[in-house]
């Protein structure tokens, strides 16, 4: 049977470049990067260029680059280690309703742990209301942390406008740019601390890192042999971060361009579908990739797992899915109605998504949509 | 995940759509994730002729629409009433456990449905359905506040 992934928000599978280039860092340049001996010193050199060359390619000139499992423990890094390293400033935390759930799980821990969080609203299409911003930062908020670009509805945040504020009310500005790096420019002259990660750009899974901008006063939540500058401890995974910056180096324009001309298919298409919505941004501020659509009168696992028997991967994201019910908190925030949350469904495409197999899917969406709404109570 | 049997019956549900000139319809909202699910039947001499549903929701409301369809079909009308939800359960091969609730939502649209037809045609109802059928009306006060008023 034919399979067409449009999941890769969720995650992209490996680039064979990548694999190559992190092949020998198993096996042959194995060494513990603290080690003296030649091994260890082969591996502190494998893992300094690739830091210098990420730092390079993202322009991030004032930071410098920590290397973590990933996006969750880079937003959780961020998160704590701000929020006790600065403490005794103030216990004040502002963030949005649409971030990860690391984040706002973080978030959460740090409320029962003594600190103060304000979660921002966020317009129709998931935009954050900078006078908001403004108005919710006090003499004792020490950070800002808004997701970049919004994991299920794409909706891109101005991180040089909300930088300008926050510097100017002198507060750290983090921002989760999981899906976004690589893809939308981050401009870090404005952030204070930027979580990023590898496997939503063709390299593995496990890696990810946090740039920190040198003069910001953060505590590690890792710690141990001081690895990291003291920042992350444990024994770095070079065979990962090797793998990181290859999906770096390899990403181009091209692939960009490709997974906006495909996400602009799909919208297009599935639109044509009597009785649909179009979460999220209706401009240009989506990330490339990302394209969220209601089809209401039916529920969103009922179309993924219809979908998935044809071979096509999409996601839901939202409420209802076999293993959980809560509602999508982000599409909560968009102040969607219920039939059009629980009916929404993710579609991301990646670099090598091909306009015939956008053409299966929506011809098979259409199918699906019209079979469900026929078992459906709404119209 | 779901067991084989649930993917069969939502890919293949049996039994969709509604009947004309019903002996009885029973309608229920699923107050956990706001499902609907409308079952309808044509009764005689006491037996369930046919039956038919339609259903908004998620993969294992659709499957226990069905295959409660399939099990009361040709039933007498106090067998069906004692249709349990274990018994959906177990004739699904199982449910995951935050869709037990599905097939609950099942059950209660049937007993609806049943008592639907019993109060049309003046008869007795059984002091259990009674129950059921106001603990449902209290639901769906419930689901209309949280969800809206179902619209057609």
């Amino acid at each position: 049977m034919r399979r067409i992934y449009l999941d890769y928000a969720a995650t992209t599978p490996l680039a064979k470049e990548v694999l190559e280039a992190m092949k020998p860092y198993f096996y042959k340049i194995f060494g513990n990067a603290s080690s003296l001996h030649k091994f260890g010193r082969e591996a502190k050199e494998a893992l300094e260029n690739s830091r210098e060359f990420i730092k390079k390619k993202a322009c991030a000139n004032e930071h410098e680059l920590i290397f973590t499992s990933g996006g969750t423990e880079s937003n959780n890094f961020a998160i704590k280690g701000i929020a006790f390293a600065n403490r005794k400033k103030g216990k004040h935390i502002i963030t949005t309703k649409i971030e990860h759930d690391c984040i706002l799980n973080a978030c959460k821990w740090l409320e029962e742990n003594g600190f103060k969080v304000s979660y921002l609203s966020v317009d129709k299409e998931g935009f954050v209301d900078l006078g908001e911003l403004e108005r919710t930062i006090r003499k004792d908020t020490i950070l800002v942390s808004i997701i970049h670009g919004n994991n299920e509805i794409g909706t891109i945040q101005d991180l040089k406008e909300i930088g300008k504020i926050c510097m100017k009310k002198g507060v750290y500005f983090h921002t989760d740019a999981c899906q976004s790096f690589m893809k939308e420019k981050i401009d870090f002259d404005y952030v204070d601390l930027v979580t990023v990660n590898a496997h939503k750009i063709y390299g593995p899974k496990g890696v990810g890192g946090l740039f920190i901008r040198k003069d910001v006063k953060i505590d590690p939540i890792l710690h141990g042999g001081g690895h990291e500058f003291s920042l992350r401890s444990g024994t770095e995974n070079i065979a990962g971060i090797i793998g990181f910056a290859k999906a770096v180096e390899i990403m181009k324009e091209m692939d960009i361009e490709n997974m906006k001309k495909t996400r602009d298919m799909i919208i297009k298409g599935a639109l044509e579908i009597e009785n649909t919505k179009l979460n999220g941004p209706k401009g240009e501020k989506r990330l490339c990739n990302n394209a969220n659509i209601s089809f209401i009168g039916v529920e969103g696992e009922a179309i993924v797992l219809r979908l998935d028997e044809k071979g096509i991967a999409v996601s839901t994201g939202s409420a209802c899915s076999s293993r959980s019910l809560e509602p999508s908190h982000v599409l909560l925030a968009l102040g969607l109605k219920p039939e059009e949350i629980s009916s929404a469904i993710r579609f991301s495409t990646g670099k090598e998504t091909k306009k015939e197999e956008i053409e299966y899917v929506v011809k098979t969406l259409k199918e699906v949509v019209k079979d469900l709404r026929k078992i459906s109570l709404l119209k | 995940m779901y067991s084989k049997k649930v993917m069969q019956y939502f890919l293949h549900p049996k039994n969709v759509g509604e009947i004309k000139n019903p002996s009885g319809v029973g309608e229920v909202g699923n107050i956990v994730c706001g499902d609907v699910m409308k079952l309808y039947i044509k009764v005689k001499s006491d037996i369930i002729k046919d039956i038919k549903f339609k259903t908004l929701g998620c993969a294992a409301a659709i499957a226990t629409s069905s295959i409660i369809t399939e099990i009361a079909k040709n039933k007498k009308i106090e067998d069906a009433l004692k249709i349990s939800k274990e018994e959906i359960i177990k004739s699904l091969g199982g449910l995951p456990p935050v869709k037990i609730h599905c097939s609950v939502l099942a059950v209660d649209a049937l007993k609806e449905a049943i008592y639907d037809y019993l109060k049309k045609s003046k008869r007795e109802i059984p002091i259990d359905l009674k129950k059921n059928h106001e603990r449902i009306e209290k639901e769906k006060k419930i689901i209309e506040k949280m969800y809206g008023k179902i619209k057609r």
